[in-house]
């Protein structure tokens, strides 16, 4: 069981402040790195990582620092976003290669379980220019694993991943988990962080938003005011409607149709085509204005 | 030294595009050399010269370039580095292999071809070659450090080293001779000059000062690239 924690940590570049007084205990289990793009989560995994120094703050691993401290990868793996590997050698032999460099007292056996882990043994011969993104991402979290490590960051882990490789590498990281390993992974879609993360903590422009139990952060990010544009038959008589129920907060008539401000989500929803149909209104769109990840992450800072 | 690095790096070395440069320029030399043979133009004042201008002062300091930031500048630049150092492999390991392998490179893509040039040449009249030959190896040693810590140190190491091979060593050596005190080239020719008595190599700074200088310089180059390899930041994708 192994423990990654940051203290007051920082980054900045010349003026630019990336990272500002972030402090967060990464304990076992999934822990899930949120935010939009650009928000900072590749300076924070940096940091873990140990290539990155922190302008001011510490993170430390196990209580040792991480920064220049190369025996951290004893119990360390990390899988960086970029795709580079090493292209022209196969997949086998890139993961042995790691094993050898950790000395590993049978590197080959440790590929090879490795290899196993990631399901990879089909393609292990083939060089690893040949692999298809997917493919890519398996090799190299078997390159991070190869040596057992008790904590793993991942960054960016699903980019470029279809459908049944996303399900694959969750699943992958679920077993990870379940033995007892500390997983960090970033990503900017909801959705992702949702099905596998337990914890998760929230990064918005630098800065640490918002840290907990994933369920607790879901509803402060539903229990907000939705936004939504309605166009519809009759988008006066639907207005008037909207306002009589009490469930919006404000609903304004324009031109392109109706703006309306729900307080309850989950009732508006549920409501909405009721009360279209009773008014014998027919919808031809509802759309929400405001549901891209930044602003409600933009809610989550403002809170 | 580490195997693995060591087969990683020959293996990125010998196995891209650039591999064709290593292979291009040796073989070029070794083709004029052959040609001055044949047609028998080949007496010691052009034999020394081809060596001089073509080995000592082209293919030397170019191979080392291509060898000393090869082996590690693009993985940097592409953060395959980080597979690397995300293991517990000392820093000065992973630098002491680039730098042998590296070595390694030069040795055989310029050292070795040249010296065989100068044999095509003229044998080993007045021992001008193997003069020569040893002069080299120091060169090869001391660029090689430079040019690799250099690829660690900067991005635009590539650039930084040609102006400081074609431009300084080149250009401003001849015209500013105060200029060839901080030159690897003269410094190696002052070897060559101390091992030979032809009249053909002249170099302008004394034997002990070179040798010297040639050992400061790859213990600085092979000390900086460590140090800068500890605490190397691989630039974040936000």
């Amino acid at each position: 069981m192994s423990e990654l924690r940051l203290d007051g940590v920082s980054r900045w570049y010349g003026n630019v402040v990336a990272v500002n007084g972030v402090s967060m205990t990464i304990g076992p289990g999934v822990t899930g790195l949120l935010g939009p793009n650009g928000a900072g989560k590749s300076t924070i995994i940096h940091m873990m990582g140990g290539f990155l120094e922190p302008s001011s703050g510490t993170v430390a691993l196990d209580g040792a620092p991480v920064w220049r401290n190369p025996d951290v990868y004893r119990t360390l793996g990390l899988v960086p976003e970029r795709e580079a590997a090493y292209d022209f050698l196969t997949g086998g032999r890139f993961v042995r290669a790691m094993a050898e460099l950790h000395k590993l007292p049978d590197p080959g056996a440790a590929a090879a379980r490795a290899i196993a882990l990631v399901e990879m043994q089909p393609a292990a011969d083939r060089s690893i220019g040949t692999y298809s993104k997917g493919m890519k991402q398996r090799i190299k979290m078997a390159s991070a694993l190869v040596h057992d490590p008790a904590v793993l960051l991942l960054d960016e882990p699903f980019n470029g991943m279809d459908p049944r490789q996303r399900l694959q590498l969750m699943d992958l990281i679920r077993r990870m988990a379940a033995e007892g390993r500390t997983i960090l992974f970033s990503s900017h879609i909801l959705e992702e962080v949702e099905r596998l993360a337990q914890h998760i903590e929230v990064i918005v422009a630098g800065r640490h938003a918002a840290s907990g139990d994933f369920r607790e952060i879901r509803r402060l990010m539903t229990d907000r005011p939705h936004r939504f544009t309605l166009r519809s038959t009759d988008d006066r008589a639907l207005a008037a409607a909207l306002i009589a129920d009490g469930s919006a907060r404000s609903v304004n008539l324009t031109a392109q149709g109706v703006e309306i401000e729900a307080v309850d989500f989950a009732r508006f929803t549920w409501l909405l085509p009721r009360l279209a149909r009773d008014a014998s209104i027919r919808l031809w769109e509802v759309a929400p204005s405001d549901e891209s990840l930044e602003s409600v992450f933009s809610y989550l800072v403002a809170r | 030294m580490n195997s693995t690095i060591a087969m990683i790096t020959f293996r990125a070395m010998l196995g891209r595009r650039r591999a064709v440069l290593l292979f291009l320029l040796p073989g070029a030399l070794l083709v004029l050399a052959l040609l001055l043979r044949v047609t028998g133009t080949a007496d010691l004042d052009i034999s020394a010269n081809v060596l001089q201008a073509l080995g000592v002062a082209t293919l030397l300091p170019l191979l080392a370039l291509i060898a000393g930031t090869g082996v590690i500048g693009p993985e940097i630049d592409d953060g395959q580095i980080m597979y690397v150092l995300t293991t517990p492999v000392p820093r000065r390991t992973v630098i002491i292999t680039k730098f042998v392998v590296a070595l390694v490179l030069v040795v055989g893509f310029a050292v070795v071809p040249v010296t065989l040039a100068g044999l095509i040449l003229t044998g080993t009249t007045a021992g001008v070659v193997p003069a020569y030959a040893v002069a080299m190896l120091a060169g090869a040693v001391a660029y090689t450090a430079v040019f690799t810590a250099l690829a660690v140190a900067s991005r635009n190491a590539v650039a930084i080293g040609l102006i400081y091979a074609l431009v300084w060593e080149a250009l401003l050596a001849s015209f500013a001779p105060a200029a060839g005190t901080v030159s690897v080239q003269q410094w190696s020719l002052s070897i060559a000059d101390a091992l030979t008595g032809a009249s053909q190599i002249d170099s302008s700074v004394s034997l002990p000062l070179s040798l010297t200088l040639l050992a400061t310089v790859t213990v600085a180059g092979v000390l900086l690239a460590i140090t800068r390899l500890r605490s190397l930041t691989v630039a974040s994708a936000d």
